[in-house]
């Protein structure tokens, strides 16, 4: 069970770095799901914000911390819930990791979704795994009177995350897989222009591979919805030290400037991005040309 | 076990402890004050401010690699004008001990840079950074030159006054660092920053080429620990007297106490900082620890010790 809307409201702000204690660890699909106990964290957690995480234990070779969207979060029982896919040597750790096993938690990071102050029919999309921070998104939205028409894709069916949980919160439910295995054949921006057009719905929600959330963005503005999109980037630390998660975003001066997704991100206006220009500096960029 | 009092008198500066962050691994210190106190540690190393706003190199900018990392930032920043009128007067009003890094890619740069910050309230020192590897042009690394590194430090001491301490970083990627140590000391500096990261390049199996957007990167973290130590050892060898500041992947306290026995004054922690934002305050207190339990009550008793023939002091 998620958490209330209260808490959203009340948030405390800031991260909370802890030794968290696994919980349990479970697969799902291609997916691994993490619940890590950690005191302090829960409480402050908002849709769309992020934890890292340290891989390999306290004498680790890697550095690096990993960066998982928040899938959910439980004050009551303090715990924190990610989802997980081994693309490497940190996150085959963390797939292996077994209930009482510590891990060092930094958490919750970075902007969340900004939610509206009057009830609006919303659609959410997402790519993968990066349904995780939808849930609870949704759950936020529904509380305050928001329609929900939530779009899930993924390359095949065991990409997918959370379908079986979509019927709960949301008025109604999209899948896409480009191989047909389940929903519709194709991707989630061969559903979503109809979607937006049908539920009449001026903001559209985002996560997932930045190639999706360039598309995603595109289809939003030519219908005149807004969008916000959390991206994916990579990161080494996760709280804005590092200056490696870089991505060019125009600011409200109309300069385009490179910043840092895990402190002025995740969450992006996707008219904002310079999606074709990211890993670019594009020429026009603040402090480019010295 | 003795008390320890981890206090040092760094050239003259008085800190509380001879733990520092490293420049380009704690930004200007605001984000890392969420995980511990920035005025409680020895001083806050900024990321080195040029003097124009700076967009950085593009992404990829990191790849990790065996107990390290290779980073190709490229000097990102908001310039020297946005730094004085935000960050500086930030970590003064929080009692922070803020050592500004500079860089450039003029002596002329340095200078006007130098210039600024040491006119500004609350600066506790000067890192000149003349080791940065990410630039497009090794001639500007001027670390790598006796003579150009001398130019720029000589011009910075004389712009600096005289109760600011300059301390200079050097490169280990040196055929012999303490002539360029020997050639900055001359120059006026007070003293060494040591080591800056080595240059590096990984190559992606799947796409055939390099994983940096910049190609080449800077390695740091505990990978690099042994060069540090070896370069720290060199130059005091060679300038027992020379205040230096170990800086070289630094991850727990007992790593901060062997750059002291290898001639370190102070310490800086980098990359660590990435893995564990509590990193810095961590490694101050497990100094304490290490010295404790060796019956040491401060820092100055360690400094060198490892130069000494087995049986002495």
């Amino acid at each position: 069970m998620t958490v209330t809307h209260a808490v959203d409201a009340q948030a405390h702000s800031g991260p909370v770095q802890a030794r968290a204690e696994v919980v349990s660890i479970a697969s799902a699909g291609d997916y691994f799901r993490l619940v890590l106990a950690a005191s302090g964290v829960a409480e402050r957690v908002r849709a769309g914000q992020f934890a890292a995480l340290a891989v390999g234990g306290p004498e680790s070779a890697m550095l690096l911390r990993r960066a998982f969207s928040i899938y959910r979060a439980d004050p009551g029982a303090e715990t924190v819930e990610i989802v997980l896919a081994v693309h490497g040597k940190g996150t085959a750790w963390l797939a292996d990791l077994r209930p009482g096993d510590l891990v060092d938690i930094v958490a919750p990071l970075g902007r969340p979704f900004a939610l509206p102050d009057a009830p609006r029919p919303c659609v959410l999309v997402a790519g993968g795994y990066g349904s995780a921070p939808m849930f609870r998104l949704a759950d936020r939205l529904r509380e305050r009177g928001c329609a929900v028409h939530l779009v899930l894709g993924a390359a095949t069916e065991s990409r997918l995350f959370g379908v079986a949980e979509a019927d709960r919160v949301a008025d109604s439910i999209a899948v896409t897989t480009e191989d047909g295995s389940a929903g519709v054949t194709g991707r989630v921006t061969d559903v979503l222009p109809q979607l937006i057009r049908d539920a009449r719905a001026r903001a559209v929600y985002a996560c997932g591979p930045m190639a999706m959330l360039r598309a995603v963005s595109a289809v939003a503005t030519d219908l005149g919805a807004d969008s916000q999109c959390a991206v994916e980037e990579a990161m080494a630390c996760g709280v804005g030290v590092c200056m490696t998660c870089v991505l060019p975003v125009i600011g409200d001066d109309g300069f385009t400037r490179m910043v840092r997704s895990c402190v002025e991100g995740p969450v992006f206006s996707g008219d904002r991005v310079r999606w074709d220009a990211v890993g670019t500096i594009p020429e026009d960029t603040w402090g480019r040309g010295v | 076990m003795v008390d320890v009092d981890l206090a040092i008198d760094l050239a003259g500066v008085a800190l509380p402890n001879p733990v520092m962050t490293a420049s380009g691994c704690a930004a200007a210190g605001r984000e890392l004050d969420q995980f511990f106190d920035v005025a409680e540690l020895g001083a806050i190393v900024t990321k080195s401010i040029m003097l124009a706003p700076r967009s950085g190199r593009p992404t990829p900018r990191m790849a990790e690699t065996p107990s390290g990392m290779l980073n190709s930032i490229g000097l990102q920043g908001p310039g020297i004008d946005a730094f004085l009128a935000d960050d500086l007067p930030w970590l003064v009003d929080r009692g922070a001990r803020p050592i500004v890094s500079i860089a450039g890619s003029a002596v002329g740069e340095f200078v006007e840079l130098a210039g600024r910050v040491s006119a500004s309230p609350g600066v506790t020192a000067i890192e000149v950074n003349i080791s940065c590897p990410n630039v497009e042009n090794r001639g500007l690394v001027f670390a790598c030159d006796p003579g150009q590194a001398s130019n720029v430090i000589g011009a910075v001491r004389r712009e600096v006054p005289s109760d600011i301490p300059v301390f200079a970083k050097l490169s280990p990627d040196v055929t012999d660092i303490v002539s360029i140590a020997e050639s900055v000391m001359d120059a006026g500096a007070t003293g060494l920053s040591m080591i800056n990261t080595l240059l590096g390049i990984t190559i992606d199996p799947d796409t055939l080429r390099p994983t940096l957007g910049g190609v080449t990167g800077g390695l740091s973290g505990p990978a690099i620990r042994p060069v540090a130590v070896r370069c720290v050892w060199q130059v005091h060898a060679a300038m027992p007297d020379v205040p230096i500041i170990g800086i070289g992947g630094i991850r727990t306290g007992a790593d901060a106490f062997e750059f002291l026995l290898a001639g370190a004054s102070a310490v800086q922690v980098g990359t660590v900082t990435f893995h564990d934002p509590s990193a810095p305050m961590r490694v101050a207190a497990e100094l304490a620890g290490e010295l404790a339990r060796r019956g040491f009550g401060k820092p100055a008793e360690v400094i060198g010790l490892a130069h000494q023939r087995r049986g002495e002091a």
